[in-house]
């Protein structure tokens, strides 16, 4: 007995479907897909940190800007820089960073090549705890930097 | 055979994505709170000679540039890529947004580096 549908995959069995056909075939609704999975939900928090980056960066270079154009300029920066949606703009951007951090060192032993110490292969777990070291120190030492040259 | 330009973008977005690791968080606290707020520091460190005299020195011209447009270029290359993941068609215009403004960022700012002098 023939089969009585036929044997040909089902995406191309819905290309050759004509216009006007009544059958519905399911989609999967795709919209704000990674509301399904927590693990989802991490890599898009991580990949939005890029827009606190970008934010950061094009706010410096504004306030460069301001600086060249010279001294009038230079303190509009400076009191937009102390109104409250600027303060507000960069505590967001802070927790923005601090999370950039986290998630960054969180997946640096799956970015980075295999590391190994005396024939053994370095655990994720200690280069996430020595890339999170490394960002207080070097936050550290800037903050000392800035401290001396303000001095 | 066409070279690909993948490992300069690639690079460019670890390196901005190591050094805003690193120190982004403590960047933002100190020109966005500190040096306006004058916590921890002397009132003056904001004001426009002080500025000028920092931004004249070559090590903080370098220091700058390496954070607006490392900055600019990770940002771009990781928002490029996530835009398929928001249903936005990747193609030459997304490319062009992306990298162009990274560009732009990063020819502003070493412009406006060279004008401030030394």
């Amino acid at each position: 007995m023939k089969p009585a549908v036929p044997d040909v995959p089902v995406e191309s069995a819905a290309r050759v479907e004509p216009a006007f056909s009544q059958r519905r075939p399911y989609t999967r609704p795709m919209g704000a897909w990674w509301r399904r999975d927590p693990f989802f939900m991490v890599y898009m928090w991580r990949e939005v940190t890029a827009v606190g980056v970008a934010a950061y960066a094009v706010l410096l270079l504004a306030g460069l800007l301001c600086l060249m154009q010279g001294e009038a300029a230079w303190h509009a920066w400076v009191g937009w820089l102390r109104t409250p949606l600027s303060l507000l703009l960069h505590g967001v951007l802070l927790v923005a960073m601090g999370y950039h951090t986290l998630s960054w060192f969180d997946i640096m032993p799956k970015t980075m090549p295999m590391l190994f110490v005396g024939g053994k292969r370095v655990s994720g777990a200690l280069i996430t705890r020595l890339g999170l070291a490394a960002a207080v120190a070097a936050s550290l030492v800037l903050c000392a930097i800035v401290l001396g040259v303000t001095r | 055979m066409k070279r690909s330009n993948a490992p300069i973008l690639w690079g460019l977005f670890g390196a901005g994505g190591m050094l805003s690791a690193l120190l982004g968080a403590m960047l933002v606290f100190i020109t966005g709170f500190a040096l306006p707020l004058g916590w921890l520091l002397p009132p003056g460190a904001i004001g426009y000679d002080t500025m000028l005299r920092f931004v004249q020195h070559p090590l903080a011209k370098l220091f700058i540039l390496a954070v607006i447009a490392l900055f600019a270029w990770h940002a771009a290359h990781r928002i490029f890529h996530s835009l398929h993941d928001v249903h936005i068609r990747t193609g030459l215009l997304a490319r062009l947004a992306c990298y162009g403004s990274a560009a732009v960022m990063t020819l502003l700012s070493a412009w406006a580096l060279l004008v401030l002098g030394f």
